[in-house]
């Protein structure tokens, strides 16, 4: 093998025997979960080549999801940006709203194998924990959702949502009462439900295999992306970018091509109120490695590594780590790692809105403003793809909030104005708070 | 060299009675109630002391020692300050054995070679780090071992026979038996389903076995010590903290029940089952 050959296939081999991406990710869990983790890890080995298996998946993928999902021409904000060709790649046509479920589909097919009739999820503000119930509910499983206590008078319905769908939703009390906490709250379920129960996490985080098992799952993304642009386009695509929170849309999309040097990836971290601030969500650019959550990675955390809360307007990026598979990328420096505010996101998030009449979700607002920034500066034949993870129908309370909260009210109806209370924008919270909590950990 | 946790843990195999181990919170509610407490435990009965480092996110524990955390935290307690704390109980007392626990981050960002080093100059002779299984043995588990420090593993009712001795292959002091799959402070199981364990885990080791979570009463810490090397009981003297009206009555109503479970260790092998 040459060396050129090395250097192009060292990318996407990761994790090595015991979970590790370089220095991160691993089983860092209680040994009451250990055995557990063995025993998932041996049921996906399994499921990774069996036929059965994934016929049975894609089946679920085209009929169910609804997928492939379309690699869709952004005309007018190419034109409008005039400078790189922008494709979408529509994760937010999927059913349920969102790339989510793509993994949650995966995991309850080994659940299934597995015997178990039990499934427990963690959810920020809701996205998750719907696409958990919903393929609970597909599969007649019994589904107990953890969300944070203050969450879920925020995302009330995302929590009608999911107890429609027959979960029930625990709200979590402890600790901060976030999705961290929630986090904590459903590994602890796990640990006290050891037979029963498949602890069914949504991004690339957790103790080895779930980064790897869940980057899998989302990895059609890519896959699809990578056919889909060179039927278009006849060549692969110069740049892909894609939203970060824990980070399962960028390494579904990124994966599959991280062994094509010519591709250039860009990973959006959400920066708050700025990085300056020291209220944001941006762990690789804002956070020290460290140890939580079963792995290795970058945490936004104390000198003294006590975890502090992460701030994003997007929910879904509210998280304070990252899969330990882009901590290493990013000491890689295979993918580069940028941050957007909040102000911006919502900036960008109205623009999607007026040129293209695709509402996209505060997380992939995010991707969509750093795409605002470097589409002008780059020529007519560099192709983008940027990741439209979720659909932003979830986002239309935090959205209206936030405008009405930064003056910006010629678009709200009158209802949004009427219902919000008198005073409140003096008298309660600082903006990210009352705009934050809407979507889902990516 | 024998550590002290061997020393003390021979010592009472010689008197044929269980060691007591006692869990309370560095930090908690302040450091120096905390000091205060932990100062008195080996006159009110302790013959080992764990002593909990705060962490954010305790994902192996129950809301007790969650809170207790957080309230040592809230009054910024440090991996410092907990070092600080084992320092000023070593000047009285030179002979119980103090074991910390608790979660892996902090210790991480100390520096585990800097933590060592630190801990093993405080006078603290042992560490339970509850989510570095054996498959990290060489983060922190190795290192301690040659710093002249037990590394003491936790197992499990999820822990089989297949891979029990993995877990007992670099532990060393004693081994910590969780009696039961939850976190901390949860309910316990009955003594003849934890006595049938012990004599699983009996056959693999010869290091004394320590029992714990759920233990709350003098009966409870009599029952189990008729057949354990060492009874622990944490969660409900962090509880005596919450409940009580002022911070010196919480280290009073810990003194207080640490003196119930003495009484019930010490009985627990003079009377017939």
């Amino acid at each position: 093998m040459s060396s050129a050959t090395d250097s192009t296939t060292r990318f996407s081999r990761g994790p090595d025997a015991n979970g590790f991406y370089g220095d991160f990710g691993g089983r860092f869990v209680a040994e009451t979960l250990m055995p557990l983790i063995l025993e998932l890890e041996e049921a996906w080995e399994w499921s990774r080549t069996d036929e059965a298996f994934r016929r049975e998946l894609e089946g679920y993928q085209r009929d169910y999801i609804g997928r492939a999902t379309p690699l869709y021409y952004a005309q007018r904000l190419t034109e409008h940006l005039g400078g790189a060709k922008i494709y979408f790649k529509r994760e937010d046509l999927n059913h349920t709203g969102a790339h989510k479920i793509n993994n949650c589909i995966g995991q309850i097919l080994l659940a299934r194998k597995m015997g178990k009739r039990r499934i427990i999820a963690e959810t920020g503000a809701g996205m998750h924990g719907v696409a958990t119930a919903t393929v609970a509910a597909r599969f007649g499983m019994e589904c107990v959702i953890y969300m944070g206590a203050t969450d879920i008078e925020r995302q009330q319905p995302n929590v009608f949502r999911m107890k429609l769908l027959g979960a029930e939703v625990i709200p979590v009390e402890s600790g901060t009462g976030t999705l961290k906490d929630a986090m904590n709250e459903a590994l602890r379920d796990w640990v006290t439900n050891v037979d029963s129960t498949f602890y069914l996490i949504g991004t690339v985080a957790g103790p080895h295999p779930y980064p790897a098992m869940v980057r899998n799952f989302q990895s059609v993304i890519g896959r699809e992306t990578r056919e889909q642009i060179l039927e278009k386009e006849g060549r692969l695509p110069d740049t892909l970018m894609a939203c970060i929170g824990g980070g399962s849309n960028a390494m579904g999309l990124f994966h599959p091509m991280l062994d094509d040097d010519s591709v250039h990836m860009i990973g959006v971290e959400a920066a708050g109120h700025g990085i300056e601030t020291g209220e944001h969500a941006a762990s690789l650019n804002g956070g020290e490695p460290g140890v939580l959550h079963g792995n290795r990675t970058f945490l936004l955390q104390s000198v003294d590594g006590q975890i502090t809360d992460a701030h994003s307007v997007s929910a879904g990026l509210d998280y304070p780590g990252i899969g330990p598979e882009h901590a290493w990328l990013h000491t890689q420096k295979r993918v580069e790692y940028v941050s957007i505010t909040d102000h911006e996101a919502i900036e960008a998030f109205k623009l999607c809105c007026e040129l293209e009449g695709i509402i996209p979700a505060l997380e992939s607002a995010h991707s969509l403003a750093h795409l605002k920034k470097i589409a002008p500066g780059l020529p007519g034949d560099h192709l983008i793809v940027l990741n439209m993870s979720g659909r932003g129908d979830k986002d239309m309370a935090s959205v209206a909030n936030w405008l009405e909260q930064h003056g910006d009210t010629d678009k709200l109806p009158n209802t949004t104005v009427e219902a919000a209370e008198p005073g409140r924008i003096d008298d309660m919270q600082p903006p990210h708070d009352v705009a934050k909590k809407t979507g889902e950990t990516e | 060299m024998a550590t002290r946790i061997t020393r003390r843990l021979e010592a009472l195999k010689a008197e044929d009675r269980a060691a007591l181990v006692t869990f309370t919170m560095a930090g908690d509610p302040n450091y120096q109630a905390s000091l205060d407490t932990l100062k008195g435990l080996p006159g009110a009965g302790a013959d080992i002391i764990e002593l909990g480092m705060p962490f954010t996110d305790p994902m192996a524990d129950g809301p007790a020692i969650q809170k207790a955390a957080l309230r040592a935290l809230k009054g910024e307690h440090t991996q410092q300050k907990t070092l600080e704390m084992v320092r000023e109980f070593r000047r009285e007392d030179q002979d119980t054995p103090i074991v910390l626990m608790g979660y892996y981050n902090p210790i991480y960002r100390y520096g585990v070679e800097a933590f060592l080093k630190d801990a093993g100059e405080a006078g603290i002779d042992g560490l339970i780090v509850v989510d570095l299984p054996p498959e990290h043995d060489s983060e922190l588990c190795l290192p301690a071992a040659r710093a002249g420090i037990d590394f003491i593993r936790l197992a499990t009712p999820t822990t089989d026979d297949k891979r029990l001795p993995r877990v007992l292959e670099n532990t060393s002091g004693f081994i910590y038996y969780v009696s039961v799959a939850g976190v901390t402070g949860t309910a316990a199981p009955t003594p003849e389903s934890v006595e049938r364990s012990i004599t699983r885990i009996r056959a693999h080791t010869d290091l004394p076995i320590a029992v714990g979570f759920g233990i709350r009463s003098a009966e409870q810490a009599a029952a189990i010590g008729r057949f354990a090397d060492a009874v622990v009981v944490g969660s409900a003297l962090i509880s005596c903290i919450e409940q009580a009206d002022s911070v010196e009555a919480g280290t009073r109503d810990v003194h207080a029940l640490v003196r119930e479970l003495s009484k019930g260790v010490r009985s627990a092998r003079l009377t017939p089952a």
